[in-house]
């Protein structure tokens, strides 16, 4: 169920904000044990919330969009009071005390905090084994990862723990574990949610966004928590238009654009590329018209993003010393040595990796060839991007190239583990809106998304073709069972 | 020609990068208070601390404090200019980087005229060329127990109320070749941006710092030789006599054989020398990159224009125009546009009609003295400028004696006042009417029969004590001109 139908029932009396919230709260003690969805569990606080939101409901009040909806929040993002790790050992007693502008805007809203989810260390990670505190699992079959970084969020939301949620996208970490989960991921234009709170990984690339089961739900999210904040020098200034009624605009006459290059990439599961060349199809028979449109540096985007979010992350991630907050290490004879040892204590081996990626390709003597290169290769992605809006609506292309992966598949193989990212990136290179939804299952009963990509802004022509699509296809309605789905 | 040239032909090439804290209310890129002397660590929020998931937002006083001081030194302001990570690890950086501008600082390539004035020597004026100002965060202070430094310390202690302060850096090109020159162009920085009014320039407090680069070679067509950095030095007089100092020891080491190391040293005060801190050789790599939690800093003409609009005369100005057009000395100039303030009392006196050297005197003589004696700021006297130039004029047009000026002078400087008034009412006005001074003569004369008798027989030294004792029964108030003239012709009877 949606948030539009349970604000009716809310509306109507059919259950109350607490039964609402205890009812998720069961579930998660149902089915947490095995997902491993969430870090920590806001029971109490959500409680009191839910009671606060039923007295004011009694009382004659009226009531903002999302009150008494529960919500989870990745563990990046910072909630005021309470606990925010990123799923690593540096700030697993860090506790914030200011509030992200995205989800202060969400309680305003009338949300409920039900908990923080699990992620990849910092957010780098394609499947939740990079987090400190153990993996999360898949609801549709717990052997196989939920994707990452914002695993955590996506099986809270496909297991049904909470109604929806917020995750993190760098490059790609709120739509390929919704592609993995099978629910809706959404990753705004690169401005339009501000990122006050939001702890940094590459800021350059870093947008907040929503997880939900539907893409009205998505839209209603994105409604709250986008728009200017003073806070972020960054955050785009731009009037937030009606999400929600720009769902309804028929698409019949749009031009959607089959970016090439992603249905040769090296990968593809060839499961994943008819799937979504059937959800194509389905596109065409609502009136749109297909494109085979070529964006030439699509696939250069991997090696462009290993090297920018790298050296971003050197930089942002060197304030975890030890000096004033976080872990510290208590072997340490001289200030040198602490700072070196907090680290390398504090920090798990892929952040430790990517920092030293990014110390090296930011070192004099490299700069030129890396970094800058790097840059010069992302203005090329999103001119291939601007050619290809002159003569289309919207792109489409698979979101992963290939279904959710068990666990381990690349341990030893980092540079593998990183293709995940592939359809993913050039949205975060270029700044562009993008959205995962569900498109259909492979033969193994593990979900497959859709990648819609449009314009700077467009969120509303992106929400309007991905919502179409979705009431046409009705993909959840046919779905395969699985224990941990409601 | 210059003073270290006077060393075997050796000459000193001289640098200065100067950091000048930014006097805006709250810091660069936060809502925290810049207020200096304040207990550690209350002047922090967030974003001071760089704590996880905070973000810079630039205070735009700041970029207008920036281009102000740029425009004021000549430099060319850009129009896109962005902000930098300046990356290394160390306690009171606590982002460990600095938010700072690399390649494309706010302003480049400007200058300013200083003038070189040194006891028993010739002022002369040097144009002094400015490599560049960028905008950057000031890191916070760290104390250490038991060592001055980090090494050997117990522990450390760090205070961040200064961390993330506003600074302007300023990069002066190469020419300097004295002490002297590098004193005196820190002071005219210093000076233009307490007329800017976006730094009050305190040293001691540390909102003006000065690095020195400084090196020697055997004369003006040889290439630079290896150049030693100098640091804490917290006076003017510290800049000249590090720089002096440190002349005189490259020159002996070089003599002697020794090689010049690259290095950073320390002005040690009360030792009057300069210590190796730490090598140079093998420089940091900072790995800067673009600050991408920050947008392109864009200064449009129009922008730029509106600011410049707004700057006051500057001192090399003033210190022109009142050598060239009011006739003062180089010294009066000099010392009238050291402070804004100073200057602009001076102006409001002579607009209100007071002769500009009558003015420079007062202002520069008794009222100075005034100033340093009771601490006040000129803002501060009691005397507005329109009464010191009613004074003034009253002593012009012949109605007082400059000695009965001095007499209600002080009078004035307490409580200020109309020194017309004060003169009218105690009947002080200088006594011009001949037959009332011709009256007190022919008394004075009679009242005096032998000195008269004196006199007449050829002692006319005793003028003078005629004189005395006119100005005694006329209370100093007979015009003295015409007291000299009627008493002569009394005299020879």
């Amino acid at each position: 169920m949606g948030i539009a139908e349970w604000r009716g029932q809310l509306e109507r009396g059919e259950v109350s904000a607490r039964e609402l919230t205890d009812q998720h709260l069961a579930r998660i003690e149902a089915v947490d044990g095995t997902l491993h969805s969430f870090l920590e569990v806001t029971t109490e606080r959500a409680r009191a919330d839910a009671d606060r939101v039923d007295a004011a409901r009694a009382a004659g009040e009226s009531l903002p969009p999302l009150a008494g909806v529960p919500l989870a929040i990745k563990d990046n993002l910072c909630t005021k009071g309470i606990r925010t790790t990123c799923s690593s050992r540096m700030l697993e007693q860090f506790v914030p005390p200011y509030e992200s502008t995205v989800t202060e805007r969400l309680w305003q809203a009338g949300g409920i905090l039900i908990g923080k989810t699990n992620l990849d260390e910092f957010a780098m990670g394609s499947s939740t084994e990079t987090s400190a505190f153990g993996p999360s699992r898949n609801p549709w079959n717990p052997e196989r990862v939920p994707g990452g970084s914002s695993g955590g969020s996506a099986s809270a939301v496909g297991s049904g723990e909470c109604v929806a949620a917020l995750g993190s996208d760098t490059g790609g970490s709120i739509r390929q574990p919704a592609a993995f989960c099978g629910v809706v991921g959404l990753k705004p234009t690169y401005g339009r949610v501000s990122r006050w709170g939001l702890v940094a990984f590459a800021s350059s690339l870093d947008q907040v966004g929503p997880f939900s089961t539907s893409v009205a739900d998505a839209a209603e999210l994105l409604q709250v928590i986008a728009g200017e904040d003073r806070r972020d020098g960054t955050c785009l200034q731009a009037p937030v238009p009606d999400y929600t009624a720009a769902l309804k605009a028929p698409v019949k006459g749009l031009r959607v654009g089959l970016v090439k290059e992603c249905f040769e990439a090296e990968g593809l599961d060839p499961q994943v590329k008819a799937s979504v060349l059937a959800a194509a199809a389905q596109l065409e028979a609502l009136g749109c018209e297909l494109v085979e449109v070529s964006c030439p540096r699509f696939n250069d985007g991997i090696a462009t993003y290993y090297v920018i979010a790298p050296s971003e992350a050197s930089a942002n991630l060197a304030r975890y010393d030890g000096v004033k907050y976080g872990y510290r290490s208590e072997q340490a004879a001289s200030l040198a040595e602490m700072t070196a040892r907090s680290r390398a204590e504090g920090f798990g081996d892929e952040v430790q990796r990517r920092i030293l990626i990014g110390t090296y390709a930011l070192s004099a003597g490299y700069v030129d060839a890396y970094y800058k290169k790097a840059q010069q290769v992302r203005t090329l992605i999103r001119r291939d991007f601007d050619a290809a809006f002159g003569s289309v609506d919207v792109l489409l292309t698979p979101t992963s190239p290939t279904t959710a992966f068990r666990f381990g598949a690349h341990a030893e193989d980092p540079l593998a583990m990183y293709l995940a990212d592939l359809l993913t990136i050039p949205a975060n290179m270029a700044g562009l809106p993008a959205i995962s939804v569900p498109c259909g299952f492979d033969d193994g009963g593990l979900p497959i998304g859709l990648q819609l990509i449009t314009g700077v802004l467009e969120e509303p022509r992106l929400l309007q073709v991905a919502h179409h699509y979705e009431q046409a296809a009705r993909v959840m309605d046919t779905r395969p069972s699985a224990a941990l789905v409601p | 020609m210059t003073a270290a040239s006077g060393q075997g032909g050796w000459e000193a090439v001289i640098g200065l990068e100067t950091h000048v804290q930014l006097g805006t209310a709250s810091k660069i890129f936060t809502a925290a208070s810049t207020n200096f002397g304040d207990d550690p660590n209350t002047h922090i929020d967030p974003v001071v601390l760089g704590l996880p998931g905070t973000l810079p937002v630039l205070n735009e006083k700041v970029l207008e404090y920036a281009v102000k001081a740029a425009l004021a030194l000549n430099l060319q302001v850009a129009e896109h200019s962005k902000f930098d990570r300046k990356q290394y690890f160390y306690p009171d950086l606590p982002k460990n980087y600095q938010i700072s501008q690399y390649d494309q600082p706010i302003a480049e390539n400007g200058w300013i005229e200083v003038e070189v004035a040194e006891k028993g020597k010739d002022t002369y004026l040097k144009t002094i060329g400015i490599e560049r100002l960028h905008m950057e965060e000031d890191a916070g202070k760290l104390v250490h127990a038991g060592s001055d430094r980090l090494a050997g310390s117990t522990h450390s202690l760090v205070d961040y109320n200064r961390a993330g302060v506003a600074l302007a850096e300023i990069v002066s090109k190469p020419d300097l070749r004295t002490g002297r020159e590098a004193a005196e162009y820190a002071s005219e920085i210093r000076r233009i941006m307490r007329y800017l009014g976006v730094s009050d320039g305190n040293m001691q407090e540390g909102s003006l710092r000065c690095d020195v680069n400084i090196s020697v070679r055997r004369g003006p067509d040889e290439p630079f030789g290896v150049k030693v950095e100098i640091k804490n030095m917290n006076s003017f007089s510290a800049i000249q006599k590090a720089c002096d100092h440190e002349i005189a020891r490259q020159i002996k080491a070089i003599e002697a054989g020794e090689p010049i190391r690259q290095e950073t040293r320390l002005w040690d005060e009360s030792k009057q020398l300069t210590k190796s801190m730490r090598s140079k050789e093998g420089s940091s790599d900072y790995r800067y990159f673009p600050e991408p939690d920050l947008g392109p800093i864009e200064v449009t003409a129009e922008r730029r224009e509106g600011w410049r609009g707004e700057l006051p005369e500057l001192p090399a100005a003033k210190r022109h125009r009142y050598a060239e057009q009011l006739g003062l000395s180089i010294y009066d100039a000099r010392v009238l546009t050291d402070e804004r303030a100073m200057a602009e009392y001076f102006e409001a006196a002579v607009a209100a009609g007071a002769e500009p050297k009558g003015v420079a005197n007062w202002v520069t003589g008794d009222i100075a003295a005034h100033l340093n004696a009771s601490k006040l700021s000129i803002t501060e006297l009691p005397l507005k400028p329109q009464q010191l130039a009613e004074l003034v004029g009253l002593i012009e047009d012949g109605t007082i004696s400059g000695k009965i000026a001095k007499e209600i002078l002080p009078e004035l400087l307490a409580q200020g006042g109309s020194a017309k008034a004060i003169v009218a009412e105690r009947g002080l006005g200088m006594i011009s009417d001949p037959a009332a001074i011709t009256e007190v003569v022919q008394e004075l004369l009679a009242a005096h029969p032998a000195e008269v008798e004196a006199f007449r027989g050829g002692k006319t030294k005793l003028q003078g004590f005629f004189v005395g004792q006119l100005m005694k029964r006329t209370g100093g108030r007979a015009d003295p001109k015409l007291a000299n003239r009627i008493l002569s012709e009394q005299l020879k009877g």
